[in-house]
């Protein structure tokens, strides 16, 4: 998780010391270890075979051999090209046209077809349509009956299949009923299926060639590994499809089958999934999505994964306390609550860039167990003490041990601790940024 | 069909069989090489696939025989052929560093004269593979206990709920008792696939309603299962990201309620591995491990083109039994894992 790109090459760079600039020899060795980088996120051999060989033409170009910082040249050529080959032209649905517009969502067994109709349902609903969502999945057992709770629950008008009606009959049906009710966006949800099932390929291909959909979805599982340029090749070859929408991005895979998908189809990614609930549906960034490849962090989806979570409110008084340097253990304890709710502090930390440069950092496995107990040390106080710390004597400490499970010596290095952390924010409120920069970070 | 243990005798008799049937295929690869002759690889090819035909699948065939095609015609091995091979394995979703490392080990071996045929250099990575996979190998048993309770955990969409199904099937067919929990209370309509596919198992459905909670659902489960002293019990929960903390808490509840009823139980956590997922499968495992310790591991969805790969990666640094593969949609599409099999089908 904390091999970066940056840190990788930076080991390579620091072997390239008294070499002076880079030439076409070593270059190699950096090339292989973006290479690396790529097939770990899962990016498919062939595509990043291809994408090394496009950053080779380009980085043996002047700017690079000739900068001083090579590394980081190199390190944003990649970034860009990557960028650039993630997104590109039209992401957005195309939403106009002869009312109703359909959209049709095909994929993989268990990729998350029907949850994202509910979700784009949701999304379109907002933005004032009428959506009309279409089970056309005969084969998962309870498949209709679940895309007909979403509807229930988003209160968005489903069709409800006749006995024995078979897909194409669905969709038919489906698509002539929107048109002479209110509905102006046809949702059709299709069965999983293997790319190299003919006949249900077929299928597909019939349901577009009758209802002709103003857009066909691929929905692709982000964790997707090698297998992701068979499977959107053949359903692009199949259906000529508009795009593609990457399903369980909230996990911890770096997605390289984003880039995978994008280069053997070249259609663009529009959205993204990022949870279970159904207004987890994220407009497509293709930047956010490079970085995450390379495994540099992703400090954007950090930061708006912060601001989600963290207590406005409390952030202010938090700061205010901050500045008068009233900081309590209460408020601590507040700190690692709102931490914890936005996820594992592995994660959290795979979001930061740089941090695996912090040499004390390295290899440290952040101790979600620790956080529990300190939390069960700061329930054991009372309330008093929780403000004024300085009152914690010998015989409540042993107590506030007892209380939470814990031992005398762990109240201890809690309290230390927390007096360290009040010393460096002092330092901080009197310096600015720029005391505490120095203090952690290498400049 | 390989089918749990009560088959073992037959499924000796079966590998006898494919045994004889590969030795065969050898003594045919032998004659090939000799005679260096392309016409023979036709016929290598229909017997090496003869060997595959009840095992995986429809569109190994390709895959299969670009190894074979590769050293065809070569004389030794050169870097070229290891890193061709090196290619296969990575877009096997072996994972960089295990596919650098076997074919690493090819080199050394190369080097140190030990291998310079280029037709022997597949038998020889494959048992290196074989070692790993083989030392895994391992089939449930579900005698030591009554009930037996199996739980079953995977992240959204890698088939945990038709997997249980399949499993259900073949315990009925052995002539177990089978009860089903329907422990997704999360997800919309996910009781009622539970449902559909325990009447066509023909077994019973514990359920509460959906949104309830989910240890509540097991606690009922066992507690049917102790009073109608059904032989096998298996939980199927919601589908969770390893990733999210609270999910993963909520599974380790459920296994406290489980172990307070019933000493031992779970018997075992299976985890549900979709074979398309690609390196992110090692973090789901150790992940899920780290939680709930996982007992064994499922491998689904292999009838596509994708090869599963990372298992060996899996079972390389995890040590976690693997218990059975995913092969198709029917009921009996779920085979107790053969390394063998599986290996042969990898490239």
């Amino acid at each position: 998780m904390f091999d970066s790109l940056t840190e990788r090459l930076n080991t390579v760079f620091k072997k390239l010391r008294g070499h002076g600039k880079l030439s076409e020899q070593n270059i190699k060795d950096v090339l292989r270890e973006i290479r690396l980088v790529l097939l770990e996120a899962d990016v498919n051999f062939r595509v990043a075979k291809d994408f090394i060989e496009a950053i080779r033409v380009k980085a043996l170009g002047k700017e690079v051999l000739n900068s001083l910082t090579p590394a980081q040249q190199l390190i944003k050529i990649v970034n860009t090209e990557l960028t650039s080959l993630l997104g590109g032209e039209n992401s957005q649905l195309k939403l106009s046209g002869r009312r109703p517009i359909s959209m049709m969502f095909v994929g993989l067994q268990g990729s998350g077809k029907t949850t994202t109709v509910g979700k784009l349902a949701k999304f379109l609903k907002e933005k004032s349509h009428n959506p009309y969502m279409v089970p056309a999945d005969v084969s998962r057992p309870a498949a209709i009956d679940q895309l007909q709770k979403l509807g229930q629950q988003l209160k968005v008008d489903t069709y409800e299949p006749k006995q024995d009606e078979n897909p194409l009959v669905i969709c038919k049906n489906a698509v002539s009923f929107a048109g002479v009710s209110a509905h102006d966006i046809v949702l059709i949800d299709t069965a999983g299926r293997l790319h190299i099932d003919e006949e249900l390929m077929q299928e597909l291909q019939t349901i577009k060639e009758t209802i002709l959909p103003n857009e066909i979805l691929l929905v692709a599982d982000a964790m997707t590994g090698q297998d992701a340029v068979n499977v959107a090749g053949k359903f692009n070859e199949m259906l000529d499809m508009d795009g593609v929408i990457l399903t369980k991005m909230d996990g911890d895979a770096r997605g390289g089958a984003a880039l995978s998908i994008k280069a053997v189809t070249g259609k663009p990614i529009k959205f993204v999934g990022t949870g279970e609930h159904l207004d987890a549906l994220e407009v497509f960034f293709p930047d956010r999505m490079a970085s995450r490849i390379l495994g540099m962090g992703d400090v954007l989806s950090l930061i708006e994964k912060a601001q989600a979570t963290f207590d406005e409110k409390k952030a202010v008084e938090l700061e205010k306390k901050i500045r008068k340097n009233t900081f309590t253990l209460e408020d601590f304890k507040d700190q690692i609550q709102q931490v914890k709710r936005m996820g594992s502090l592995e994660q959290i930390f795979g979001m930061i860039p740089g941090i695996s440069k912090i040499k004390a950092l390295r290899g440290l496995q952040p101790d979600e167990k620790e956080l529990v107990k300190i939390e069960a040390i700061i329930n054991s106080m009372t309330k008093e003490e929780r403000l004024r710390h300085t009152i914690l004597n010998g015989s409540r400490r042993k107590r506030i041990a007892k209380g939470s499970g814990t031992s005398v010596q762990d109240v201890n290095r809690l309290i230390k601790n927390f007096n360290q952390m009040r010393k460096m924010i002092n330092k901080i409120t009197k310096k600015g940024m720029r005391g505490f920069r120095g203090e952690i970070l290498p400049s | 069909m390989l089918w749990f243990k009560k088959d073992k005798g037959k499924q000796e008799k079966e590998e006898d069989g494919k045994e004889q049937q590969e030795s065969e295929g050898q003594e045919k690869e032998e004659a090939i090489e000799e005679e260096g002759e392309r016409e023979d690889e036709k016929k290598k090819k229909k017997g090496f696939f003869s060997r595959l035909k009840k095992g995986l699948s429809k569109t190994r065939k390709g895959f299969t025989s670009k190894v074979d095609r590769l050293v065809l015609g070569k004389k030794n091995i050169d870097d070229d052929l290891l890193e061709e091979l090196e290619e296969i394995l990575i877009t096997s979703d072996i994972g960089v560093q295990t596919a650098f490392r076997l074919i690493e080990d090819m080199r050394e071996k190369v080097k140190r004269k030990e291998l310079d045929d280029p037709g022997l250099l597949k038998k020889c990575l494959q048992e290196e593979i074989m070692e790993i996979l083989k030392a895994e190998e391992s089939p449930l048993d579900v005698t030591g206990s009554v009930p037996f309770v199996i739980l079953v955990v995977g992240v959204n969409g890698v088939g945990k709920t038709t997997t249980i199904a399949k499993m259900a099937n073949g315990f009925k067919e052995q002539g177990k008792s089978v009860l089903l929990a329907a422990a997704d209370t999360f997800r919309a309509a996910a009781i009622e696939q539970l449902e559909i596919w325990g009447q066509r198992a023909g077994c019973k459905v514990i359920k509460h309603q959906s949104g309830s909670d989910p240890s509540a659902v097991v606690f009922d489960a066992l507690k049917a299962a102790q009073a109608r002293g059904v032989d096998v019990l298996i939980v199927d929960t919601a589908g969770r990201l390893h990733t999210k903390a609270n999910l993963m808490e909520e599974l380790k509840k459920i296994q406290r309620i489980m172990g307070r009823e019933l000493p031992d139980a779970p018997h075992e956590v299976l985890l549900i591995l979709d074979a398309t997922t690609g390196q992110n499968a090692i973090s789901q495992a150790k992940s899920f491990k780290e939680a709930t310790n996982i007992t064994g591991i499922a491998l689904t969805k292999l009838d596509g083109t994708a090869k599963g790969g990372v298992v060996v990666g899996i079972s390389h640094e995890l040590k976690i039994p693997l218990r059975y593969v995913g092969i198709g949609e029917g009921m009996d599409d779920l085979r107790v894992f053969n390394a063998k099999e599986f290996v042969e089908a990898l490239f």
